[in-house]
């Protein structure tokens, strides 16, 4: 048997092979973001502010835009959308607000995540301006109407006549301080 | 080969001054055969642990209600369950056979790295101690499921997280150093003139396992960090909050947890491969088809992890790429399952124990398989997406599959260990009560399954009564069975009629060319051409 002779070399390769996975397992990170980005996967929207860049109103078509809210587990503020739904034409740009009102007796940096629902449809929607792109403090009991700017762009799947925009508010406070 | 066993002794007697006495033998040990044991031992003590946590889960089950404990409780024991079952009792009882039976199948004196083998070993028992212990502090055990899906395990949990994290960690880094020891004894240490293709498919199955352990473990060992400091140091990368998402920890997490599923049950194939044809009395039908399908499973598990996650809300092409990919496997695991079948065919077999819970194996598998096709589907998983019909189907495969093949291993080479033959009449009680109840166990929980009931639920609806009390019927009987277990293993190290070199005469492989019970050291000189090439030579 010759001894030892190549084992050093094996276990050195072995080594990186697992140094390189425990790698990949971080780089799977910033990956399934640009997975996501370009398919649209989970229905994440742009986090800054888009720019409108459609060339025209398509009024032939309409789509209704459902608004929810949820709060996360532990949060005691009251969120809701002013309006529950719109109907827009492609292209169109459109206004709308959500109300929220901290009721605790402290104050609370709220964060509000956005999620749309196909996902696929995500990437047609975009957000010109949002609080969600900002952190929303609020001193106890404070009350506050939140604004949204919005166009869905023309290249929206034909089948798609209904999309649903969902936000979910997290207590922040912590990280926020 | 006679001749051979007379000077395998002489080097036995030549090297006993080597030996430690008492602890310090197993606590110094870097013997293969010494680890081999250590690592089964520890593996039975796991699985007889593991096992006591699903007995409480079975009684509180036993009636609809809760009777015996608390439902935050209930959720320590089935996930802590899981992952003693996972970590502490399937993978180290294979990696315990590899350690007994590598070198002795390539025609090796021991493993390649035999310091970092007693390493690899005895970081373990920390590693389970730490687990273990969370149940004696103020917070309690994981109870996030074996899953530890985020944000359970981050923002709910219930202070567990950093034992959980670090003896996850422990786990992976003895796993590693474990598989490492396995490809290279392999691709470095085979008897001159053994080349891949006679190894024998058990040595295939274990180095094609090990590069599985090398690639997918650093990824465990990196989500579980990414959860650590998600816990307890401000990260977010699974916080949505915080502009993470809990869905990549799904992606992540079955990045690791679909290879690990085949970690889990490619070295039961090679057990299940060697046995087959030495009470078929047959050459292995397919041998090199065997070695490509393993490899096919291998390969394709990087591919299918997702449906595991048909319900996240995937898109549709995403849903159909993982459907295909996953029922692909079906292919290669359907090539292994005719080829045993193959070898079986016009055999003449005998059916000792071994032999037995190969064929159940076989058998109780290929169902378990099945039920994994029709999880497969998208459209029906959304149905039976975390009902009971999963738990039925991953304890086939786990149960019925993984640890049949270890208790077949175990009977095959016990008199190889041992040096006696294991008291027949007792050997096949523990195989017939663990059959049949283990059947009682799992099988009407496909019917619980489509019928709705949800898994990790410590209470049930009233018409999911009658099953769940079978079930636990079951459940206790096949935990009572594994006592006869023990009880043939202590028989046969205590004593019992003496083993020959070679028990089964139809077994075929190097192992069976050394005496039993084996010399501590054995092919210290490398074995003959004539004993690698083994006795169906002539048929290649």
């Amino acid at each position: 048997m010759p001894e030892a002779i190549n084992h050093n070399k094996t276990v050195k390769k072995l080594a990186l092979v697992v140094i390189a996975m425990f790698g990949f397992g971080f780089a799977l990170v910033p990956l399934y973001d640009v997975f996501c980005d370009i398919t649209g996967l989970n229905g994440k929207t742009n986090d800054t502010a888009a720019s409108y860049n459609a060339s025209g109103i398509d009024e032939s078509r309409t789509v209704t835009v459902q608004f929810i809210t949820r709060n996360a587990k532990g949060i005691p503020w009251q969120f809701s959308p002013v309006i529950n739904s719109i109907d827009v034409h492609p292209g169109e740009i459109k206004f709308v607000k959500f109300y929220a009102k901290n009721k605790a007796q402290y104050n609370i940096v709220g964060q509000a995540v956005p999620s749309v629902s196909p996902g696929l449809a995500a990437n047609y929607f975009n957000k010109i301006e949002c609080f969600c792109f900002t952190n929303q403090p609020l001193k106890a009991g404070e009350e506050i109407e939140m604004g949204l700017q919005f166009y869905v762009d023309q290249d929206l799947p034909s089948e798609i006549n209904t999309l649903t925009l969902s936000y979910t508010l997290y207590d922040i406070s912590e990280n926020a301080s | 080969m006679t001749t051979n066993i007379i000077e395998q002794e002489s080097h036995e007697e030549h090297h006993d001054d080597h030996k430690m006495t008492g602890i310090k033998r197993w606590l110094y040990t870097t013997n293969h055969k010494d680890i081999g044991t250590l690592y089964l031992w520890f593996a039975f003590i796991m699985f007889l642990t593991g096992g006591a946590f699903a007995m409480i889960i079975r009684a509180e089950l036993f009636q609809p209600g809760l009777q015996l404990i608390e439902p935050d409780f209930f959720n320590q024991l089935t996930t802590v369950h899981g992952l003693i079952m996972v970590f502490g009792a399937i993978m180290p009882a294979f990696t315990g056979f590899a350690n007994w039976m590598l070198p002795m199948m390539v025609g090796a004196p021991d493993m390649a790295l035999p310091r970092m083998n007693n390493w690899s070993f005895w970081i373990l028992p920390f590693a389970f101690a730490i687990l273990l212990s969370s149940f004696f502090m103020e917070s309690g055990a994981p109870n996030f499921g074996w899953t530890f899906y985020a944000p359970l395990s981050t923002t709910y949990s219930n202070g567990s997280t950093a034992f959980f994290v670090f003896a996850v960690h422990i786990m992976g880094i003895s796993s590693i150093m474990g598989a490492i020891n396995i490809v290279v004894t392999i691709m470095n240490m085979r008897a001159p003139g053994m080349t891949y293709m006679k190894m024998p498919l058990f040595v295939w199955t274990f180095f094609i396992t090990a590069y599985l352990l090398i690639a997918v473990m650093p990824v465990l060992a990196g989500v579980v960090t990414m959860l650590l400091t998600d816990t307890y140091f401000g990260t977010n990368f699974f916080n949505a909050a915080g502009g993470g998402d809990p869905v990549m920890f799904q992606h992540i997490f079955w990045f690791f947890g679909h290879p690990e599923v085949y970690i889990m049950i490619l070295p039961a194939f090679g057990i299940v491969s060697t046995i087959i044809p030495a009470f078929a009395r047959k050459r292995l039908f397919g041998y090199s088809s065997m070695v490509y399908a393993t490899a096919s499973i291998a390969i394709l598990s990087f591919i299918v992890w997702a449906h595991h996650m048909f319900t996240t809300g995937m898109p549709l092409f995403g849903e159909l790429f993982f459907m295909y990919c996953t029922m692909l496997i079906a292919v290669p695991t359907g090539v292994k399952v005719f080829n045993w079948v193959a070898t079986m065919w016009r055999g003449s077999i005998s059916f000792e124990t071994p032999m037995l819970f190969s064929i159940a194996f076989v058998i109780l598998f290929t169902i378990g398989g099945f039920s994994g096709l029709m999880l497969a589907m998208t459209p029906v998983d959304f149905q039976y997406h975390d009902t009971y019909f999963v738990v039925a189907h991953f304890h086939y495969v786990l149960v019925t599959g993984s640890l049949f093949s270890i208790f077949a291993g175990t009977y095959y080479w016990l008199p190889k260990w041992t040096g006696h033959m294991y008291h027949v009449g007792l050997s096949k009680w523990h195989f017939w009560c663990s059959l049949i109840s283990v059947n009682l166990l799992f099988f009407p929980m496909h019917f619980l399954g489509l019928a709705g009931m949800p898994r990790r639920i410590p209470d049930y609806a009233l018409q999911f009564a009658d099953f769940n009390q079978w079930v636990s019927i079951g459940g206790f009987a096949f935990g009572l069975s594994q006592f006869i277990f023990l009880a043939v293993i202590i028989k046969c190290i205590k004593g019992g009629e003496k083993a020959p070199a070679k028990p089964w005469d139809g077994a075929d492989g190097l192992e069976w060319t050394v005496a039993s019970p084996a010399p501590y050291h054995t092919f210290t000189t490398p074995p003959s051409q004539e004993d690698i090439d083994g006795k169906y030579k002539d048929d290649h």
